[in-house]
């Protein structure tokens, strides 16, 4: 089996970056200007990397299939960013952030990187601040902190609830400056649907404008991937509807290796299902489970009972009520890590105590809060002998101060008034750990292709902490690859502008040009929707929060099954030469319908439990995830061999000089 | 729930374009504005004919792909969200709705419902940043302490999704909304002062270039903004403007 050079850099842990930032080559300032770079996505990492890739003097072409770079589902991150600053004196360091999130990624992320991501943090905030993103600030016009997904100390920076908004809208401040000079070429309404490989090098892209239909040709020196996760082979999930994996696939299948697929976070907190027609999920911040009880009735019949509408939650006493995150884990209770969490939620619904129609619907509810802080507040005005009523009606303020947005957001999607009902949440699809697997200077397995952001198998190991996804992604985009990929391209400074009129473009184009018509001349009978939800169902029912062998491998028969019917019975409308949503979509899921299948035989081939990844049969006697360290204490890479699921697989053996592994535990 | 819609159609940019009528039943209360529309779609896709193009992407309010004149109202009827967080149970039963692109003539229209925004993007180019290159050494982040008041009136501003909503809504299409707003944040922020003067007087000379009309103070822009982007960022961008001219 081949061994994957993941190029570490020698030397203890924490000189590790600094050492290989000063060793490694560089391009002069009159060379760069000779050098084309391309970056797939302009979210916060494609954003951020084309950004400073035009600052140093590339010339970068930049695509996106949106109308705007602005657009990019980074955007729609809510809750904040990390970073080790240690504002609040709290005891923070860039030791903490590396071992949190080490422990929190369930031990199966490279310990390297992620030291160097918690290094980089702090130049982070550093570059936004002076970007002018507007952090949220005390009175004393420093910057706030906020406390995140269980760890120890505040170091989450936040702006509202729209902190991924105002970072990569500064991302696209940045990009902007660049192309108002012309150092950035902005392709929008672009979709990459080819990687072009010169003599063993990624040289150059195939894009479809979305708007024409054209298929052009791209050249460079280097190909950057920042195109996202995949979290949409769930259909529904709470990506958005474009989010895809065609541009990493693609890689995928010429030659970069795909590193542990299955590792998928699923997030406790989201808005249940009202129906079939169901597009997207969405996502409320965890930061409600700081206040939130959650709950499911104890007896059946309640249970029947408020599902035919003869009873509401709010007739059932405390008595009535399990509690079960409080009752299974009393020392983090409802603040239990979000894969804990998840499926906690799963198992009670399974056992058939789901409180909404679906059967997929637990209750958050806020009325112990509201009575604590009500009688608090009561107590602060002076108030002797409040009555009920004026408890609830105080308690309701600060609730509407903390959480006001996100109460609002709930009451607009399904009309019921959280304040005096509970929330009715249910996990979602929300992010992937795993993607494209990269080497310490975030190359693939192809030489002149990269990947950052969420589309690369990270920093993140089996499960991603909150405020984590930023931070990743704008480190791997403004202090990461600018260093990293002058050490490549420092070879290719006489190499001169790289011809379009190659057999291998030819060749790269006939292909995209075949999977096109193929879809437009397949006069099938159903919708590509209609295949996508098919699978989104096999992937959640097997390949979701709980899997186990038996289903895994009806999964992969069922995936392998609904890609023939694809092919055969798919119908698309319209013509390659116009803007073609159903085609776009078409080829997207294509895509999906493979990775599913590589998806299921990497959680088929993992024998443990861990993080994201959770095995039936792997698991302790109280039914919490059981890892084996000695067996799978590597990353799984799978190489393309033409069909996903007889992908080959590589090793790379996690070595952990600096932290003891130990089990996660919350009781 | 049973809907007429009355949708507009345009094959692509030079086409007419025309209103076509569709009949929906079982449309269901709970569903948003956006997946109703999916399902007019697949039901046009198994009858073998185009469905209709609409921008959309992110689904919960904060992209700003998706557009639509609802009943004549940008976003639609309710307030303080974009149309892809509009529910349904906002119509009646038997109601007709008309659905539009937004319409200006800084906003072609590509096709059917989508049209082309990228207007916004090129009065960015001209000025929406500060010049800082990315150095992994810019100062630390509280070298500048900025009181909260103006942080929080630059966040204010910031919010803005470019969507487009005022520029649709204001019946000269003026874009001053959209431009105050990143001007008003960078103008109230330590950082962007320095570049303030050449920052509004770019965007606003590549803001007339696009065609875009004035501002007659009418509001309108304010009223069916999702954001609720204030007026206020339109008087702090003509003294910008002022002092910079002067």
């Amino acid at each position: 089996m081949a061994v994957l050079d993941s190029k570490i850099p020698q030397g203890p842990l924490k000189d590790k970056w600094k050492k290989h930032k000063d060793t490694i080559n560089l391009v002069n300032p009159a060379n760069k200007r000779l050098i084309d770079v391309i970056v797939i996505g302009t979210g916060l990492a494609g954003g951020s990397a084309a950004a400073s890739l035009a600052e140093l003097g590339y010339n970068v072409k930049a695509f996106a299939f949106q109308d705007s770079p602005r657009r990019a589902h980074s955007i729609a991150a809510q809750g904040g960013i990390n970073a080790a600053k240690n504002y609040q004196n709290d005891g923070d360091s860039i030791y903490r952030l590396f071992y949190d999130t080490v422990k929190g990624g369930d031990y199966r992320s490279r310990e390297a990187n992620v030291y160097r991501l918690a290094e980089v943090s702090g130049n982070i905030i550093d570059q936004c601040v002076a970007q002018g993103v507007p952090f949220a600030r005390e009175y004393g016009g420093l910057l706030d902190n906020r406390s995140f997904g269980g760890v120890l100390v505040s170091r989450t920076f936040y702006a509202k609830g729209q902190t991924g908004q105002q970072l990569l809208l500064g991302a696209y401040s940045a990009m902007n400056r660049q192309i108002g000079k012309g150092k950035i070429k902005m392709y929008n309404r672009h979709e990459m649907l080819e990687l072009v490989v010169i003599d063993g090098k990624a040289r150059g892209i195939i894009a479809r404008n979305l708007i024409t239909g054209e298929i052009e040709r791209h050249s460079a020196h280097a190909v950057v991937i920042a195109s996202g996760g995949y979290g949409n082979v769930f259909y529904l999930s709470t990506n958005a509807m474009g989010s895809n994996v065609t541009a990493a696939w693609r890689v995928h299948k010429k030659g970069a290796f795909f590193a542990n697929p299955c590792f998928t976070q699923i997030h406790p907190t989201c808005i249940p299902r009202s129906g079939e027609y169901q597009s997207k999920l969405t996502l409320m911040s965890e930061s409600l489970r700081n206040d939130g009880r959650i709950w499911v009735p104890k007896k059946m019949e309640d249970v029947i009972a408020i599902r035919e509408g003869r009873k509401k939650p709010t007739d059932l006493s405390e008595e009535e009520r399990d509690y079960y995150l409080e009752r299974r884990y009393p020392a983090f209770g409802n603040l239990v890590p979000r894969d804990v969490a998840s499926r906690a939620a799963k198992e009670r619904c399974d056992a058939g105590y789901g409180v909404n129609k679906t059967g997929e619907a637990v209750y958050l509810d806020f009325s112990s809060a509201i009575e604590r802080y009500g009688k608090e507040k009561a107590n602060v005005l002076g108030e002797e002998n409040p009555s009920k009523e004026r408890i609830v009606e105080l308690g309701e303020k600060v609730i509407e101060d903390k959480y006001g947005n996100l109460f609002q957001m709930y009451e607009k999607i399904t009309d019921e008034n959280p304040y005096k009902t509970p929330m009715m949440i249910y996990p979602a699809v929300h992010y992937t750990m795993g993607g494209i697997w990269v080497d310490y200077n975030l190359m693939t397995t192809i030489p002149g292709c990269y990947a950052i952001g969420e589309a690369n198998f990270s920093d993140h190991g089996a499960n991603r902490l909150g405020a984590s996804a930023l931070m990743q992604g704008l480190a791997d985009g403004y202090f990461v690859l600018p260093y990293t990929i002058g050490d490549y391209l420092s070879s290719d400074i006489r190499t001169g502008p790289i011809p379009t009129d190659t057999p291998e473009f030819d060749e790269a184009e006939k292909s995209v040009r075949e999977r096109l018509e193929k879809f437009i001349s397949n006069k099938g009978s159903k919708s590509v929707d209609h295949f996508h939800k098919k699978l989104g169902k096999v992937m959640w029912d097997k390949v979701g929060m709980a899997r186990n062998e038996k289903g895994l491998k009806e999964a992969i028969e069922e995936i392998r099954q609904i890609r023939e019917e694809f092919h055969k019975d798919v119908f698309v409308p319209g013509n390659m030469d116009e803007l073609n949503p159903e085609l776009e979509k078409a080829t997207r899921v294509e895509d999906f319908l493979e990775l599913a299948e590589l998806f299921a035989v990497d959680a088929l081939h993992r024998n443990e439990s861990c993080g994201g990844h959770f095995r039936e049969e792997y698991q302790t006697e109280e039914g919490e995830a059981l890892r084996d360290d000695e067996n799978f204490a590597y990353v799984a890479a799978w190489e393309w061999t033409g069909d996903p699921g007889k992908a080959k697989l590589h090793k790379e053996q996690l070595t952990f000089n600096d932290i003891e592994l130990k089990q996660r535990s919350y009781k | 729930m049973k809907l007429t819609l009355k949708i507009w159609r345009q094959k692509s940019k030079n086409d007419k374009g025309r209103i076509e009528t569709y009949q929906m039943d079982n449309v269901s209360e709970h569903m948003s504005f956006l997946e109703m529309l999916d399902v007019l779609n697949e039901q046009l896709v198994s009858k073998g004919e185009t469905p209709i193009a609409f921008d959309h992407d992110c689904r919960e309010g904060i992209c700003g792909m998706c557009s639509l004149y609802i009943n004549g109202e940008a976003h639609g009827p309710d307030r303080g969200i974009t149309t892809c967080q509009l529910h349904m149970r906002k119509f009646k039963d038997g109601e007709t709705i008309y659905i539009e692109p937004f319409r200006a003539k800084a906003f072609p229209i590509i096709k059917d419902l989508v049209v082309d925004r990228s207007a916004f993007d090129r009065i960015q180019h001209a000025g929406g940043f500060i010049s800082v290159n990315t150095s992994g050494n810019t100062q630390d982040a509280n070298n500048i302490p900025i009181p909260k008041n103006d942080a929080d009136k630059a966040f204010d501003a910031a919010t803005c999704i470019g969507c487009g909503a005022c520029v649709a809504t204001c019946k000269n299409a003026s874009a001053m909304l959209f431009v105050s707003a990143k001007v008003s944040q960078f103008a109230l922020l330590p950082q962007g002062k320095v570049e303030a003067k050449r920052r509004v007087l770019n965007m606003v000379e590549q803001m007339d270039k696009e065609g875009f009309g004035n501002c007659t103070n009418t509001g309108a822009c304010e009223v069916e903004c999702p954001k609720g982007i204030s007026l206020e960022n339109i008087a702090r961008m003509n003294r910008e403007f002022l002092k910079a001219k002067i």
